[in-house]
């Protein structure tokens, strides 16, 4: 059996009082898509955040690509790494936010080829000449001068999306990648994320695209209240699902 | 002209119809007599200040006009001038290193700080540098080394701290407490996305700072950093309590001899005027291309060029966005 690109075990975060994830356990094999479902507050975009280590896990542990994120462990003893530690290991998740985040003093050319330019990854030239192929992978190829704030949201997001393929990560994280995007703009960036999941790209997106979850996913994972409460193939989640909270959920959105 | 139209335009134009070729509505103006009792008042201080100003002897234009572009007043004000800007500089690079301590998560580094600024903030200029120049009172052999460690070498206060040094020192400490929390106030109204997407990139806290978080911050830092730039250029006038020749103290030398003391301080007021006006000139300029930036970024050089280019100066008033 392969290892998993991703295991999470009885992972645990509270922020104060408010738990907000509840023990979970989830494995994320290579090249598998997989949808994270659930109501807003049940701790999908929190459990999307610890992966990369933009949240600290306050119990259980999770690895990627066979090691731990953001801690070493030595002996029986586990160690917080060093910011520039944890940063090599970001190097191999990327992550699409909601809102974009695109930096809105770079044209979209320097967005992309910001990271690898700076982590050292190529020099300026080939940085700018990959970005280009990225770019117009995402169907963007004449806006590479453009600035941000001149592109739709649609574009926006896909030029986010080119962005964190550039540090040619193993791992991509969507948190809702077309939540903030008008209903006519949220086909594009589907179809990009289409393309990334038959190229063979391991996948973990948080999403209210049912559709995008039935015909892309491998499989989907409905969270609740901070627990992970039934996972399978879409077909089997999206129509029968056993659970009453999964019923409820789903009777709400489709 | 009709006799209402008149009026309106008296009145600051404004709810008129200038042109007077409206045909719509042709309403009354609504009529302020409050502002003409006040236009009036204003009106005649002008007149009396003007008159004085030229009637009274005593401002002596002549001995203005001696002194102004006299080589003593002069040099005072190259003084003032790279004072301000080397204080200056220093100040924006120390208020940047403070803001940085105070946003660390260190608390060690954020008590040290936030005591700085409540220092520096909470005692005046002057007595500041009087203090740093006295300083030799307190500390007459400045040692370089660690507390109670060894003491690599050691010299006399008073060889090292000048009139300039003190000026320098005194001026750039305060003044970086004041461009901390200007600066801080800019790191903080950029979005905390923008730090997380950088992290998610896997890019390091310094850089993420120097590229992606600083110079979105500079829009917010900018305009005060201006003012901060005018009000040193008047608080070096200050350093002529520790004998230190700029603008103030060189005029003070020369009626302290001659005793044309109101036409020496005109002099200097005027040059000071002067330069205040120009930096504000300046600053104006640099706020309206920062908010055009948000449309249309360009280098500064990039800005020059089009600027000299003359077919293009449309464009450049205007949008200059597709
Ligand atoms: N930094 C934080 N500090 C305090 N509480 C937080 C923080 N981040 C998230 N929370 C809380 O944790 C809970 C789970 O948040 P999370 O964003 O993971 O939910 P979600 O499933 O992504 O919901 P949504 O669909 O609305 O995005 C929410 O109640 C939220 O208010
Ligand atoms: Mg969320």
């Amino acid at each position: 059996m392969t290892t998993p690109a991703v295991r999470i075990r009885g992972v645990r975060k509270s922020f104060g009082r408010l738990e907000v994830l509840r023990g979970i356990n989830l494995d994320v094999y290579p090249g598998e898509v997989v949808c994270l479902i659930g109501p807003s507050g049940s701790g999908k975009s929190t459990l999307l955040r610890c992966v990369n280590h933009l949240e600290k896990v306050d119990g259980g542990r999770i690895e990627v690509e066979g090691e731990l994120v953001g801690y070493r462990r030595k002996g029986d003893k586990v160690y917080e790494l060093k910011d520039r530690e944890i940063c090599r290991k970001r190097e191999q998740i990327g992550m699409v936010f909601q809102q974009f985040n695109l930096f809105p003093h770079m044209t979209v050319l320097g967005n992309v080829v910001e990271a690898p330019v700076r982590l050292g990854k190529a020099r300026q030239r080939e940085a700018e000449q990959a970005g280009r192929e990225l770019l117009a992978k995402v169907g963007l190829a004449e806006k590479e001068s453009a600035y941000p704030r001149q592109l739709s949201g649609g574009q926006q997001q896909r030029v986010a999306i080119a962005r964190a393929l550039a540090m040619r990560p193993r791992l991509m994280l969507f948190d809702e990648p077309t939540s903030a995007l008008d209903p006519e703009l949220v086909g594009d960036v589907l179809s990009v994320m289409g393309g990334l999941a038959r190229d063979g790209m391991t996948m973990i997106v948080v999403t209210h695209e049912m559709g995008f979850a039935r015909e892309v996913a491998d499989r989907v994972v409905f969270m609740d209240q901070g627990r992970l409460v039934e996972q399978g193939h879409p077909s089997e989640i999206l129509e029968r699902p056993s659970h009453e909270r999964t019923q409820a959920f789903l009777r709400r959105v489709l | 002209m009709p006799a209402a139209d008149r009026t309106a335009i008296l009145d600051g134009g404004e709810g008129g119809d200038p042109r007077g070729h409206g045909d719509d509505v042709r309403a009354v103006p609504l009529r302020h007599p409050g502002r003409w009792v006040a236009a009036a008042v204003v009106l005649v201080v002008a007149v009396a200040v003007v008159s004085s100003l030229v009637t009274n002897e005593r401002f002596q234009w002549d001995v203005v006009g001696q002194y102004f572009f006299s080589s003593a007043i002069l040099s005072g004000l190259w003084t003032t001038l790279w004072l301000t800007a080397v204080s200056m500089s220093i100040a924006v690079v120390l208020g940047i290193v403070i803001a940085l301590m105070r946003l660390s998560p260190n608390p060690v580094l954020k008590a040290g700080a936030n005591f700085y600024t409540w220092f520096f903030r909470g005692t005046p200029l002057l007595v500041q540098l009087i203090f740093l120049f006295n300083i030799s009172a307190l500390y007459p052999v400045l040692t370089v080394g660690l507390p109670f460690g060894p003491q690599f070498f050691e010299i006399p206060a008073n060889d090292i701290l000048t009139p300039a040094l003190v000026a320098i020192i005194g001026l750039s400490l305060n003044e970086a407490a004041y461009m901390a929390e200007i600066v801080r106030g800019g790191i903080n109204s950029v979005d905390h996305g923008q730090t997380e997407a950088a992290q998610a990139l896997g890019l390091r806290r310094s850089v993420i700072m120097r590229r992606v978080v600083l110079p979105q911050a500079i829009r917010v830092i900018l305009p005060p950093t201006g003012n901060e730039t005018i009000s040193m250029l008047k608080y070096t006038s200050l350093i002529s309590v520790i004998a230190m020749p700029e603008l103030l103290y060189s005029a003070q030398v020369i009626y302290s001899r001659t005793y044309e003391t109101i036409p020496l301080l005109m002099v200097a007021s005027l040059w000071y005027l002067i330069v205040t006006s120009v930096l504000t000139l300046g600053q104006t300029y640099l706020e309206r291309r920062t908010s055009r930036d948000r449309r249309t970024p360009e280098t500064f050089l990039g800005g020059v060029l089009r600027r000299l280019r003359p077919h293009d100066t449309r464009v450049a008033a205007g949008r200059a966005h597709p």
